[in-house]
């Protein structure tokens, strides 16, 4: 479970770092015109939203589960705390995409 | 329950290959009788590792279905569902030949992490009054009973990626150490065990925990490591 | 300091969804905001920063690429990441 979760984290990790430009470059353009705003209304860009907000909790949550692991002293919970973080997720998923 | 199990064994070198044989299935079978069997009388010239074959020693350890284990201590029953079975060398080490792995690179990291007890009294001296109840004792007992079987190292995708990394066993060792009371060494060992190639290269997949075969926690002593020369770094001592 | 960023980002990206709120709407609240504008520029430092330090550990041990070459590239990486952001944050609260 640490493993996949680790290796989630990782992925997501990569994914926004290679979004994050393309984030910065529609925000400092779109706001400027609805026009865009219409744009980002088409369900391939929501879908690619919800994925990107689903991968930014995972991506929270794993870092978190690490920051937990290294800075707090070890206890027997910690095993379980990759399932917390993946739980975390899926929940803020959801509830963006419940929002949509 | 079929009768006769179908087994894959990497035999050779780093390019050698697998090759099958078939070995007569019977009740509470382990799969290091599966190999002995198999050196025994089928293939004389396969070369495997054993001695306890009781799960103290450690030497029977290799790859049992991609994943690494005791073979003494693994049941066939567990393990080949089907009626098959794949056995290889540990993961992440040279091999030697077939299910021989070269063991010297992971007792060499072993004493790069300083792994090795260093004490300032002598047989003069009084014994150190160490109490079995304190926190730091606790923390080693924890981390002590490791005998060095190399599962964790083969299990850790760490040591796969990266040449450099010194591995769960080395670090736990470190980790002992660091809270052995009676212990001079340990402003060299968190040198040791700071850095790209030691500590902090763990990312926390507790693999290595998942599969030691007593149970200990790697994960939890590096973690420990971490915190330790992170509080060394803060006080100007690495 | 980047995990409570992320929490309170997220908070807010709900919020306006869940709103239904237009760009136009958006701006009329974000313009001229001061204090959103230094939260937005602390959070893209955080992460102009942070970013590069996760993915040194993945193109080292994924790629096998080490040293001196690997780490200018991420150096420029976090500065381009930084500009486009703080031209973001412009665009949003200027």
């Amino acid at each position: 479970m640490s493993r996949a979760l680790a290796l989630a984290h990782r992925l997501s990790g990569v994914a926004l770092a290679l979004f994050l430009p393309a984030h910065f470059w529609v925000l400092a353009r779109a706001l400027q015109r609805d026009a865009f705003f219409a744009w980002t209304e088409q369900p391939a860009v929501k879908l690619a939203e919800w994925g990107l907000v689903t991968l930014l909790a995972l991506h929270l949550a794993g870092g978190l589960r690490v920051l937990a692991l290294e800075f707090l002293p070890w206890r027997d919970w910690a095993k379980a705390l990759a399932a917390l973080a993946a739980g975390f997720a899926i929940f803020a998923g959801l509830a963006f995409a419940l929002a949509l | 329950m079929s009768a006769v199990l179908k087994v894959r064994v990497w035999r050779g070198g780093a390019d050698g290959a697998f090759r099958e044989y078939e070995v007569p299935r019977r009740e509470s079978q382990t799969v290091l009788d599966v190999v002995t069997h198999i050196q025994r009388t089928l293939d004389p010239t396969l070369a495997y590792r054993y001695a306890c074959r009781v799960g103290m020693c450690g030497s029977c350890a290799m790859t049992v279905n991609g994943a690494p284990r005791w073979t003494c201590r693994t049941h066939v029953d567990k393990v080949a569902g089907d009626g098959r079975l794949t056995v290889g060398p540990l993961r992440n080490l040279p091999v030697i030949r077939d299910l021989v792995a070269d063991m010297r690179e992971f007792f060499d990291k072993w004493a790069h992490a300083k792994g090795r007890f260093e004490g300032a009294r002598t047989r003069a001296d009084d014994v150190e009054r160490v109490s079995p109840q304190s926190a730091a004792r606790r923390r080693a007992d924890a981390a002590i009973e490791c005998i060095g079987c190399g599962v964790c190292y083969a299990a850790c995708d760490v040591v796969a990626a990266n040449p450099d990394y010194l591995g769960p066993a080395a670090l736990n060792r470190a980790w002992t150490l660091v809270n052995d009371a009676r212990d001079t060494g340990n402003d060299e060992r968190l040198r040791a065990v700071a850095g790209d190639g030691a500590s902090l290269a763990c990312h926390t997949h507790m693999s290595c925990t998942e599969r030691c075969p007593k149970a200990l926690s790697p994960t939890a002593g590096i973690a420990g490591l971490k915190r330790a020369v992170a509080r060394a770094a803060l006080r100007g001592k690495l | 300091m980047l995990g409570v960023c992320v929490l309170v980002h997220l908070a807010t990206i709900i919020y306006a969804v869940q709103g239904g709120l237009t760009g136009a709407e958006i701006l009329a609240r974000t313009r001229g905001n001061v204090a959103w504008a230094a939260f937005y520029t602390v959070f893209v430092v955080a992460v102009a920063v942070h970013a590069p330090i996760g993915l040194r550990s993945v193109l080292a041990e994924w790629l096998g690429w080490r040293g001196r070459s690997r780490d200018f590239l991420l150096i420029a990486f976090a500065v381009v990441l930084a500009g486009m952001g703080l031209e973001a944050v412009r665009g949003v609260f200027a």
